[in-house]
């Protein structure tokens, strides 16, 4: 099957390229970008040279295929909030070529046999390229260390208890030493869960007025200190999952300006709403660590835009509505964010708080980078996987258009710029939007 | 008389002083009802209002149930205790199959913050929330402005102080809307631990003693502490607690010669309220009780009567 994407502007930051380029896919692979390919292929057409789709993409951005590095499938245990079919199909809808999926699923992902089930069942969807996480403690009791090495011959990318924090620093310490030593990243959920106890908000003005107990800042940031102090001592990588605040973003640059290898990611959610939007007790805007406030908001732009948080993931975590539309406290904590995230991160680019090269570098280029796979490329030889985006596409969020199971998008009814028109995955057309 | 536009009672934070005129001259006019022999007028013959509360109560429930008999309301009564919930029926199907009973309003009272806003939002019946959390409790809030009226002929230009646990206080938060939109002077004291973050930006003044808070004050209002409810410790003890901010008959002594004294219910007698405070000639806990009866009534009045 030979697949000729012409006339788009490619942008790869893996190359330094930003140029109106032609690319050809043969048997899933990359075989050639440059000018005219189209032109030069129609001409020298030899009989029988087999069948060739041409795709005329004017007007449209050409991306290496985008990584989403935090998303939650909830399969094997939770398949009635969304399966690893269900959420490969909301992010093939949502632009995204890879995804690396968390581990608290029911069983959690703590050995070699949940590992395979989930690759296996990725792999028979044939939709998108799916990687474990797996968990850095058995059973998320974060007691016990999990086989590192085993789980990583079994496929998995990274470690980490996300959903929960690793309350021990001894083990914190040794999951970093160990999975660093095998080029493995941790990823750390950081939440201390004495000081964010019986919180569904951020602590802040809003929550005083609502009367909701807070999950303070501090609960982030103090653990976010202990582990890049801990990754510092141990000269191990770190990387940490879902920056919220402020202090969080100068914690992890001060940690990046003396040379430690921390990286770090957040949402956009975390770049896009404020606590107030809590006022109307709209579970749908419940999530974990909580919106924040406007300065925090502010914080997250300048951290992606000077290089300090590496990374956009959407922490995608879907829920059915009865875990939702119950009373606000009891409600379950997450977004449904694959079908979103690119739309809300291109206003970055918009705003100009990103240029669009620097907005590939975090949802492609650097997720490969972190989880260390061979993907976020289009270079010569590399995977087929290829976003199309359609910087110009207005279109409206409708919560019950989502291809995931889950509803719950506090962005239901807002009129987004952007979207992936073409999403490609080892050559292959995985989602097209319908003109 | 005039009527309010709402369709649900859900907080003070949204009410505007007019509304708040129109509730209070209305209860005023419905103190009389309960002094006849025969305690009833027929406003609201053949409306129906279910008393939903998920949460233990003595004064408001009552309160609520006495107001809407006096109007010759069909008053129902249901605790979660006894009702499915205990099966496990969430708060959607609850409000869904009452409203399929066709009542006039539901009164909500519930542990959950945001929890009669939800039913608001829900159903086409009028809410009254009877407490939501540590989020509102309208009508406790206006049978206070009511007794402060009543009491003292005004509410603004008089000092309040609001002592106690503010940061788990829904009591806290309506007096704080309502008394500095009725344009008082408002002071919150309590433990620096149970002090909500940027409660200054209510309007309020936080102090962190008993003392520098009652200095000179009209009103004092003394809330329940409650140490059972917090699971994470938040005070050392009763012991300490009563020591330093209980309200007895030397420190009152800093506040105005004709201060009020007043307290929300149940009181622990001894622990942030002195026995002789409570029962003292300042008290006007049992006036509370007696106008709450009547807010309850003119909300009732206001919300459901008259309609066809």
């Amino acid at each position: 099957m030979k697949l000729i994407l012409a006339n788009g502007r490619i942008i790869d930051p893996s190359q330094d390229l930003d140029a109106q380029l032609d690319l050809l896919i043969e048997n899933g692979k990359i075989t050639q970008i440059g000018k005219n390919i189209h032109q030069s292929r129609n001409s020298s057409r030899k009989p029988g040279a087999g069948e060739i789709n041409i795709i005329d993409l004017r007007g449209m951005v050409v991306a290496p295929g985008l990584i989403d590095m935090h998303t939650h499938l909830r399969e094997p245990g939770f398949e009635y909030k969304e399966t690893i079919k269900t959420g490969s199909e909301a992010a093939a809808a949502g632009g995204f070529t890879s995804v690396a999926c968390m581990a608290n699923t029911k069983p959690v992902n703590d050995t070699r046999s949940v590992t395979e089930y989930i690759k296996r069942k990725a792999a028979s969807c044939n939709l998108v390229n799916v990687y474990p996480i797996a968990s850095i403690s058995l059973g998320l009791e974060g007691t016990t260390m999990t086989e590192f090495r085993d789980l990583q011959d079994a496929g998995a990318v990274a470690f980490s208890d996300d959903g929960k924090p690793v309350a021990d620093s001894a083990l914190m310490r040794r999951s970093l030493e160990y999975a660093s030593s095998l080029d493995m990243p941790i990823i750390s959920h950081c939440e201390d869960l004495y000081l964010s106890a019986g919180g569904s908000m951020n602590e802040g003005f809003v929550s005083t007025e609502l009367g909701l107990q807070g999950i303070p800042n501090i609960a982030e940031e103090t653990i976010i200190a202990r582990d890049i102090i801990i990754a510092d001592y141990t000269k191990t990588i770190l990387h940490i999952a879902h920056v919220s605040t402020a202090g969080a973003v100068r914690l992890i640059k001060d940690a990046k300006d003396r040379g430690i290898k921390v990286t770090a990611e957040t949402a956009p959610h975390y770049f896009t709403l404020t606590d107030e939007v809590l006022r109307e007790f709209d579970t749908c805007a419940k999530v974990n660590p909580p919106l924040r406030t406007i300065d925090d908001v502010k914080a997250i732009k300048e951290g992606l835009s000077n290089g300090t948080i590496d990374a956009i993931a959407s922490d995608h975590a879907p829920h059915a509505s009865t875990d939702k539309e119950i009373e606000f406290e009891y409600a379950a904590s997450g977004i449904t964010g694959l079908e979103t995230s690119l739309a809300l991160s291109l206003k970055l680019v918009d705003d100009g708080i990103l240029t669009l090269n620097e907005l590939i570098l975090k949802m492609s280029t650097n997720p490969a980078r972190i989880l260390n796979i061979s993907k976020g490329t289009l270079k010569k030889g590399a995977d087929a996987d290829i976003t199309v985006i359609d910087l110009e596409k207005n279109w409206i969020v409708d919560r019950n258009k989502l291809c995931s199971k889950g509803k719950n998008t506090p962005f239901h009814g807002w009129n987004l710029k952007g979207k992936a028109i073409l999403t490609i995955v080892g050559g292959e057309i995985k989602y097209q939007e319908k003109s | 008389m005039m009527k309010l536009t709402k369709k649900d009672i859900l907080g003070i934070k949204d009410m505007s002083v007019d509304e708040i005129n129109v509730i209070l001259d209305t209860a005023e006019s419905f103190i009389e009802v309960s002094t006849r022999e025969i305690k009833k007028v027929p406003t609201l013959r053949g409306k129906t209002v279910v008393n939903l509360f998920f949460e233990a109560s003595t004064r408001t429930r009552t309160s609520f149930e006495i107001a809407g008999k006096r109007l010759s309301a069909d008053t129902i009564n249901i605790s979660s205790s006894t009702s499915s919930v205990v099966k496990g029926e969430t708060l959607i199907d609850t409000a869904r199959n009452l409203e399929a009973m066709n009542p006039d309003a539901i009164v909500i009272r519930h542990s959950a913050a945001g929890a009669p806003h939800m039913l608001a939002r829900m159903v086409k019946q009028s809410i009254i929330n009877a407490g939501d959390g540590a989020h509102e409790h309208p009508t406790q809030a206006l049978l206070d402005m009511m007794t402060i009226k009543e009491k003292k002929g005004k509410i603004s230009g008089l000092k309040v102080a609001i002592v106690g646990d503010i940061a788990h206080s829904r009591v806290a938060r309506s007096n704080i809307y309502g008394l500095t939109k009725m344009g008082a002077s408002v002071t919150v004291a309590g433990p620096a631990m149970m002090m909500p973050q940027n409660i200054e930006q209510m309007g309020v003044t936080v102090h962190n003693s008993l003392e520098k808070a009652i200095r000179d004050v009209d009103i004092i209002m003394m809330l329940r502490i409650q140490l059972e409810r917090q699971q994470q410790k938040i005070f050392p003890s009763l012991r300490e607690y009563s020591n330093y901010f209980c309200l007895n008959r030397q420190n009152i002594k800093i506040a105005k010669d004709d201060v009020l004294v007043m307290h929300p219910g149940p009181i622990n007698r001894g622990i942030e309220i002195a026995p002789d405070i409570a029962d003292g000639p300042y008290s006007v806990i049992l006036d509370q009780v007696t106008n709450g009866v009547a807010v309850r009534m003119a909300l009732l009045y206001l919300l459901i009567g008259g309609k066809s």
